[in-house]
């Protein structure tokens, strides 16, 4: 079982290994992920971003002015989460709030 | 959870905690100018809780942040975040942060100033919901037969 | 030999991410198990970080030098706040599983899987 086990894991790695040559190399420029405008011509989701965040917000940061204000129905959605792990773990421990 | 027995862990953990709870409010302060931001402060502010809690025993460190304030707080900054998100549909639709019912600035202004008041109630959020996490699983079990 | 000195970065993180696998899937105590999934959750948040780097961008905050002209001069950063959300999430599972954990030492008295399994017949 556990020879099995080590099969699997030695096949993922090698998979892996493989699979990694097909990416792109870190930091190039022409890489799918730095692309400027779709393939219709309409600007991607981070040009748009990048260049309305300061002129909408007034906040250098644009990290946070996504994660805030253009995404910020995410951001609730991620408190509600962290809130409801810690009730599950109170009642999980059968400890009475 | 007993306290160290070693006076120096102790003392320097009681004189360290107030200035990482002083770095956390910078981190979350300067959340529009530099990386920061909610979350990251508020993970700073549970550390400096349970620091406390680990140096200085379950007891004497319930004077710091009283265990039960853990899940009064944390419900309180989602809904401080909710209520933020209702109030601009009095101009606009849910989380549309240029109506907010100030004083007429102008609208990239007003969105700077609820983004801060979102940031501070994650904040506020993520540390009670942490130090509560801690705090159940390490409390000490009741001895009583198992239901 | 070009290839190596563009994809070695991905390796590195490979490796991280085998290690945390070996952890879960080859260790006996449940214990070892959640620590396990922690580096494996670490090292797919540091890949989606470390492929968001562009050679000549800068770190996505407003530098009034640049200017907002040319989007181009900023790295991308998107995959940056989608990790921090997957770092929370991270934080809640990690939390959740020690409690299951502390309720099965509870229940059968010890965390070692083979006698686990033993136990629960």
């Amino acid at each position: 079982m556990r020879v099995f086990t080590y099969l699997v894991v030695a096949s993922f790695v090698a998979l892996l290994v493989y699979a990694s040559l097909g990416l792109p190399g870190r930091g190039e420029v022409d890489a799918p992920l730095h692309r400027e405008e779709s393939i219709a011509g309409t600007p991607v989701a981070a040009t748009f971003y990048t260049r309305k965040a300061f002129s909408d917000a007034a906040t250098p940061n644009f990290v946070t002015v996504i994660l805030a204000d253009y995404r910020g129905f995410d951001t609730l959605g991620e408190t509600l989460v962290v809130l409801t792990a810690g009730i599950a773990c109170l009642l999980i421990l059968g400890r009475a709030p | 959870m007993g306290a160290s027995r070693s006076v120096i862990v102790v003392l320097v953990s009681r004189l360290v905690a107030p200035l990482i709870q002083i770095f956390s409010f910078y981190v979350i302060f300067h959340g529009h100018y530099s990386p920061g931001g909610g979350f990251q402060g508020g993970a700073l502010l549970a550390a400096s809780i349970l620091l406390l809690r680990l140096t200085c025993g379950r007891e004497e460190s319930q004077k710091n942040f009283r265990s039960d304030l853990g899940l009064m707080l944390g419900p309180l900054g989602a809904m401080t975040f909710l209520v933020v998100g209702l109030i601009m549909i009095s101009g606009g639709s849910f989380l549309d942060y240029q109506h907010t019912p100030l004083l007429r600035l102008e609208p990239a202004q007003m969105r700077s100033f609820a983004i801060l008041i979102v940031e501070v109630a994650i904040g506020l959020a993520v540390m009670a919901t942490l130090i509560s996490i801690f705090d159940n699983l390490s409390a000490p079990s009741r001895k009583e037969d198992s239901s | 030999m070009d290839s190596i000195h563009a994809h070695y970065p991905y390796w590195v993180v490979l490796t991280l991410l085998v290690i945390g696998l070996w952890g879960m899937l080859l260790k006996g105590n449940l214990m070892k198990k959640v620590v396990g999934m922690t580096i494996f959750q670490s090292a797919i948040i540091l890949f989606f970080i470390l492929s968001a780097y562009k050679v000549g961008g800068t770190v996505p905050i407003y530098d009034e030098a640049l200017g907002v002209g040319d989007p181009s001069l900023y790295i991308n950063p998107l995959p940056h706040t989608l990790m921090l959300t997957a770092i929370v999430v991270g934080v809640a599972i990690v939390g959740e599983a020690l409690a299951l954990l502390i309720v099965i030492y509870r229940t059968y008295g010890t965390l070692e899987e083979p006698v686990l399994v033993e136990r629960m017949k």
